[in-house]
């Protein structure tokens, strides 16, 4: 490995290609761990996005109208107004709200960072696009499955948990990946509230060794690399997934 | 049990998935309501900053609402003699997408192009800008176009909104490209076929036959990536454009006043608010006008 940076620092040497965010120690650590923070981001604002989609979905079948009325003013809010412009609501205007709490140094801190805000935001945000998502796959599932459960005794959100989710799920997966992917994308947005992730970091190295353009090319392919393996990885459990009978 | 019930014609998925990039706004369930609540909720949010800077504030200070009234002007059009602020959003916006629908179109028809070269670079350059995240196209345009270029003895400046407006328009190329990609491989084979028994040239086929009876079904996910890209606007304020975001933070530095946060912010969101949902509306009036029913 050595070895192989030290043709890395060659090559700026003699070329002046300048990939220091490679064989400098310091600053690949730092990429690293900006890495990092981005799958962390994405991962669980993914996981949050799709739990905060079902259970939009589940509410908007509920008989209350003011519920369905909250819901249908969530969705419609969030996906008409800018991610960043809702991120900095959430950061510096909701932010400074919160109780702050003693940490172990026993200095006062917000009780949330800037990380935990920006999942809180982006799983908002893109969990309003998951509600719609998951409906469209609910209305899609067929009135005979749900009178057969019924008749079967189960209740209403057994029906929703164990008959009307499952295929759903299944038929909304395809605009599902497509949201999420969407979402992996966005959350360079929490470069806006300094949260430490790959795009920050990056900004961080070309601030100080000046080399946008090899820096640049490094957080494309890395961007490319991560969509391109979440991609690969949502087809293989689409594939899974598949039910006989439905589709091609 | 009516509420799972789809429509009883359809035996599988109620739509066929969508192509990818045009996510969003598929079978959205509008009502005006949604309005009436948004703006409700932001009146509760400026009347309980209202009371909280009641219960702070110890010396006389503006209310609320006159300070979002006083800042209002510059965050719709900039400050005085300059173009910015809200104004500068939708400029970005509609030059954005009119670069991006042009190269898009063209990058569109590349990737159905006869020579498997165009057609392998079209695919590449599309699925390169897609598939990148926004804010990172933004930084590279933004940080790796000159200030300014020369030709032939004269010095073209490029301003910063303008490059951020390129910046802008690369990702609406490559989701158009797929839109108009996606359209024309849904008209029926048939029409290109009397096309040629028409002895129509390959180009005339496509510019006077097939691109036409695309605009149509082009047209609702063209205006859902319309909105997409102006909601992504405020994103030039983090690159340094004098917009409706960077404007909003120089008036809460200016003022000084912690009460002032989620009102300040809030009145930002309703405004892209106001100006987006419509936009939605209408291109889900418009996605069910032009639905093919099969």
């Amino acid at each position: 490995m050595d070895s192989f940076w030290e043709l890395l620092r060659g090559l700026h040497d003699s070329y002046g290609i300048n990939l220091v965010h490679f064989y400098d120690g310091f600053e690949r650590g730092r990429l690293l761990r900006g890495m990092w923070t981005t799958v962390k981001l994405a991962v669980i604002c993914i996981v949050l996005s799709v739990v905060i989609g079902m259970i939009g979905a589940w509410l908007q079948g509920s008989r209350l109208k003011l519920l369905k009325a909250l819901v249908q003013g969530y969705i419609q809010f969030f996906r008409n107004t800018p991610p960043l412009v809702q991120m900095y609501f959430f950061y510096f205007a909701l932010g400074p709200q919160m109780p702050r709490i003693v940490n172990e140094h026993g200095i006062a801190q917000p009780m949330l960072g800037s990380f935990e805000w920006a999942v809180l935001s982006l799983s908002f945000f893109a969990g309003a696009f998951n509600v719609e998502i998951f409906r469209s796959g609910i209305e899609a599932v067929q009135k005979s499955t749900v009178e057969a459960a019924d008749s079967l005794g189960f209740n209403r959100l057994q029906i929703y948990w164990y008959v009307v989710l499952p295929l759903a799920i299944r038929f909304c997966l395809p605009a599902l990946n497509n949201n999420l992917v969407n979402l992996a994308k966005t959350t360079t947005q929490a470069y806006a509230i300094a949260v430490p992730e790959t795009l920050f970091v990056a900004s961080q190295i070309w601030s100080d060794r000046i080399n946008v353009f090899e820096m640049m090319i490094t957080l494309l392919t890395f961007y490319l690399l991560l969509v391109g393996m979440f991609v690969w990885i949502m087809a293989r459990v689409e594939r899974a997934l598949h039910v006989p009978g439905f589709g091609r | 049990m009516r509420r799972y019930q789809g429509d009883a014609s359809c035996a599988g998925p109620a739509e066929p998935a969508p192509p990818a990039g045009e996510s969003g706004y598929t079978a959205a369930n509008f009502t005006p309501r949604a309005l009436a609540i948004v703006l409700g909720v932001f009146c509760v949010v400026v009347l309980a900053g209202e009371a909280l800077a009641q219960m702070r504030s110890g010396g006389p200070s503006r209310s609320i609402v006159a300070t979002l009234v006083a800042w209002t002007p510059l965050i719709l059009f900039g400050p005085p003699r300059e173009f910015g602020g809200f104004a500068l959003n939708i400029a970005v916006s509609f030059l954005a997408m009119a670069i991006g629908t042009v190269a898009g179109l063209f990058l569109g028809i590349g990737q159905i192009s006869l020579s498997p070269a165009v057609r392998k670079v079209s695919w590449a350059i599309t699925q390169f800008f897609r598939n990148s995240p926004w804010l990172v196209l933004l930084f590279f345009v933004m940080l790796l176009t000159p200030f300014q270029i020369k030709i032939a003895g004269y010095t073209i400046p490029l301003p910063a909104w303008l490059k951020a407006t390129f910046g802008l328009s690369l990702p609406v190329m490559a989701n158009f490209a797929e839109i108009v990609r996606g359209s024309i491989n849904s008209i029926p084979t048939s029409q290109w076929e009397s096309a040629e028994s028409l002895a129509f040239t390959r180009m005339q086929t496509i510019w006077r036959i097939i691109l036409p009876q695309c605009v149509k079904r082009m047209t609702p996910p063209w205006m859902n990536w319309y909105a997409i890209l102006t909601m992504a606007t405020p994103l030039i304020s983090i690159v340094g454009v004098n917009d409706a975001m960077t404007l909003t933070q120089d008036a809460l530095a200016a003022e000084q006043r912690s009460e002032l946060l989620m009102p300040m912010y809030g009145l930002l969101l309703v405004f892209f608010f106001v100006y987006c949902y419509p936009i939605a509306r209408w291109t889900i009036y418009l996605e069910r006008k032009f639905a093919v029913r099969s």
